[in-house]
């Protein structure tokens, strides 16, 4: 067999997927064949890379030459040239912002170089169907060193001084539910897998079981030994099937390789794992409505306490957490808490996963020492804002989180900070967001999604977001006055002080944080009847600067409700009656002359 | 599709799944995805009284799972079901022309079947790839990067596969 001289890594993140990979790993593959070259280049497709922006990306090594937006058609050249002729093939390079090429932005830009990788340490890296790349990048080390070298407190200790909190939301000590689930007594004990990832701009979580599941099977497994459970979940939402797809090849590997099953790694402890399906239930990500939902019931939480540390599934003692704080166990117990806490600041150790959406030139996920600052990680990072705007506020948290204004820009993010500042952590999802967006559409379109979301349980969310969302329809619509603005705040507040659940208390902050930083806004919607983002469409118009337009029809001709009259080379009008404000002709105008106005 | 045919075939779904399940008494929901696969995106109500059978639990239990999660429907939907995310990162970068092209092309509401029966239109919450905003799952598979232009060779694209088999 001849040696593999090349080794081609394409990321099959689902990001990069759904830009077209699996085309460009077609032609790619068999343009290899048609040179007979498949024997000596190896194609590998990887998880997420992280740079879903630049995607569908190809990394060919020995050299490392990293190439970008790559399509179906342009896929066969790079056979042709690189491999076939050592030609690196220039316009499917990197180009920076002064048009400079670069062959290895992973080893320059600061959003590769700024990172320093613990839970997406494989991604990007390894094969995840394969087993044996995971072990060779030191997994399943870690469940071999608590098999056979430390007790279960070690481990609790181990995770004590890491001083990991929960990745998912709440930020809750790590080891203190290991600690709790694992003193509870009873014979019987589960371990389950948050991976009911929704709030909307995270999707670190998808990455993780996507690009490495092992990460997940060997932190459950050892979570089991730890806590003494026997059986474990891992319940995944149904909208991301390629996360369940790995998942469930990686279980099998683990089963065949005696990490998961009867007696693993040949000692008397034996754990197994099943995959439940979510079926579109954003509240499932709340623990106890997760396991409710596993039970095979509606997904309405429970009143807390009991916590599922002493009673969760089926009543029995139960540790959850989500895939991010799992993905970080396995280096910690081989490397050490101490090693883990080096990074970070006070209250907030180790890194952080960060998913960039949004209004942001380099959108995707990074993972980041906490305590860095908003700044460095939305400008120096994610390369800022596109398109010359300017940044407005960057919403956190998901729908229980809050907006932060440019102001605010220089706070370090840790959970002290973002709570001062009326948001959260949650996840890690960043939502940045340019001068066209409207906080007030941004809060009513949060609480579109709470009301839709809300399980229907408990009054205050059920009906008092609905009634929120009314008010916020008013006002975007131009009917909103200034009591409605007082109404929203004390409804907000009621409504957090007296839901059941994590959903209800927190459902309001994306209305109060807005208001708080951005009221005036709020104020010129309901005083002066304008949106200052010109976004809400009811307060706004589309007109046409007829000194400016030259009559070229193009925007007539997009129009979908033909709105725009005019003859050719002649200037034309938009109607405002018939007009929808859909924005079209302002995306196909070439001379700048249309523009949205609100009085 | 009668009556026996839905038994048939549900009983088979659910024993298959039990006797996988680490768990008793739990597969509602697996057996449930299984039972929409198989009938191409749809639940039969007539399963929800097999299921009654089969697990000994209340109907209205069945009923109450069956109608709370989203993903599940009992009403018959298209050959394929598009969903469009509305989440916040889709809405700033343009969700907004990606929904109302949808509906355009389609000619139809959230909600609503293609006359042909090819396409239900349905809106999603985070589809966790924002990376690539706006983006639609069009049953299993997602599509990123979307503008109305791109949205109209996709359906046309499907539409003209549909017809040519």
């Amino acid at each position: 067999m001849p040696a593999v001289e090349n080794t081609v890594l394409i990321c099959a993140g689902g990001a990069c997927i759904s830009a077209g990979e699996k085309s460009v790993k077609n032609v790619f593959e068999e343009t290899l064949k048609k040179y007979s070259l498949e024997s000596v280049v190896r194609v590998v497709e990887t998880g997420c890379m992280g740079a879903c922006d630049l995607g569908p990306i190809l990394v060919i090594y020995p050299e490392g030459v990293f190439y970008q937006k790559i399509t179906a058609e342009n896929a066969a050249r790079i056979v042709e040239e690189h491999i076939l002729k050592g030609r690196v093939v220039e316009d499917l390079l990197y180009k920076g912002d002064s048009g400079n090429l670069t062959e290895k932005p992973q080893e320059e830009l600061p959003f590769f170089t700024e990172q320093v990788r613990i839970a997406t340490r494989n991604l990007g890296v390894i094969d995840p169907l394969s087993i044996d790349e995971y072990i060779a990048r030191d997994g399943y080390f870690a469940l071999h060193k608590v098999l056979f070298e430390l007790s279960r407190e070690d481990v609790v200790e181990i995770l004590k001084k890491s001083e990991l909190k929960g990745r998912g939301g709440a930020g809750f000590p790590t080891w203190m539910k290991w600690d709790l689930t694992k003193k509870a007594e009873g014979d019987t004990k589960y371990v389950i897998c948050n991976a009911d990832e929704g709030d909307p701009g995270a999707f670190m979580d998808r990455a993780v079981l996507e690009g490495d599941p092992h990460t997940v099977v060997e932190a459950m497994t050892i979570a089991a030994r730890v806590v003494g459970a026997q059986k474990g979940f891992v319940y995944v939402r149904a909208e991301y099937p390629l996360a369940i797809e790995r998942l469930t090849h990686a279980m099998a590997m683990a089963r065949e390789y005696g990490f998961l099953g009867e007696n693993i790694l040949g000692t008397d402890f034996s754990f197994d794992l099943e995959i439940r399906i979510g079926a579109g239930a954003f509240v499932c990500g709340e623990e106890t409505a997760l396991i409710n939902s596993i039970e095979g019931k509606r997904g309405i939480p429970r009143v807390k306490p009991p916590f599922p540390a002493i009673k969760g599934l089926w009543e029995k003692p139960t540790l959850l957490n989500n895939v991010e704080t799992y993905a970080n166990i396995p280096p910690i117990i081989t490397n050490g808490g101490e090693w883990f806490s080096q990074y970070g600041v006070d209250g907030s150790r180790g890194t952080k996963v960060f998913a960039l959406a949004g209004n942001v030139k380099n959108t995707g996920l990074v993972e980041v020492p906490m305590g860095i600052t908003l700044r460095k990680l939305i400008f120096d990072i994610g390369g800022g804002v596109p398109g010359g705007k300017k940044l407005k506020a960057i919403q956190t948290g998901g729908p229980s989180g809050g907006c932060i204004p440019l102001e605010l820009i220089d706070t370090p993010i840790t959970y002290d900070n973002m709570k001062k500042l009326g948001t959260i952590i949650g996840s890690g999802g960043m939502i940045v967001m340019d001068e066209d967006s409207c906080m007030v559409d941004v809060a009513k379109y949060f609480l579109e999604f709470t009301v839709e979301e809300s399980c229907g349980q408990c009054t205050p969310c059920r009906d008092g977001t609905r009634r929120m969302l009314e008010i916020l329809e008013r006002i975007t619509e131009g009917e909103g006055t200034t009591e409605d603005l007082q109404l929203l705040k004390d409804l907000g507040e009621n409504i957090m002080s007296t839901s059941l659940c994590g959903l209800g208390q927190t459902a309001p902050q994306p209305v109060i944080s807005t208001m708080r930083y951005f009221w005036d806004e709020y104020e010129a919607h309901v005083k002066e009847g304008r949106c200052p983002a010109k976004k809400c469409k009811s307060l706004i118009q589309v007109v046409i600067d007829r000194d400016k337009c030259v009559g070229c029809t193009a925007c007539a001709r997009v129009c979908p409700v033909e709105a725009i009259s005019g003859s050719v080379r002649k200037p034309h009008d938009i109607d405002p009656e018939i007009c929808t404000r859909c924005g079209s002709c302002l995306a196909v105008c070439r001379f700048g002359a249309i523009s949205k106005v609100s009085p | 599709m009668s009556a026996e045919n839905v038994r048939e075939i549900v009983t088979d779904i659910y024993e298959n799944i039990s006797s996988q399940s680490l768990e008793k008494g739990d597969v509602l929901i697996n057996t449930l995805h299984a039972i929409q696969d198989h009938f191409g995106n749809f639940i039969p109500i007539e399963a929800a009284e097999v299921m009654k059978d089969l697990t000994g639990l209340p109907l209205s239990r069945i009923y109450e799972v069956l109608t709370f999660y989203t993903m599940f429907s009992t009403h018959k939907r298209g050959k394929y079901v598009i969903r469009v995310c509305k989440s916040l990162p889709c809405h700033v970068t343009g969700g907004q022309a990606v929904v109302d092209s949808l509906k355009n092309i389609l000619e139809i509401d959230f909600g609503e079947t293609t006359t042909d029966g090819l396409f239900t239109l349905e809106e999603t919450s985070c589809l966790g790839l924002c990376g690539v905003s706006p983006v639609m799952m069009i049953n299993d598979e997602a599509y990123g990067n979307l503008t109305p232009e791109r949205v109209s060779e996709i359906v046309d694209g499907m539409v003209s596969r549909e017809r040519s088999e």
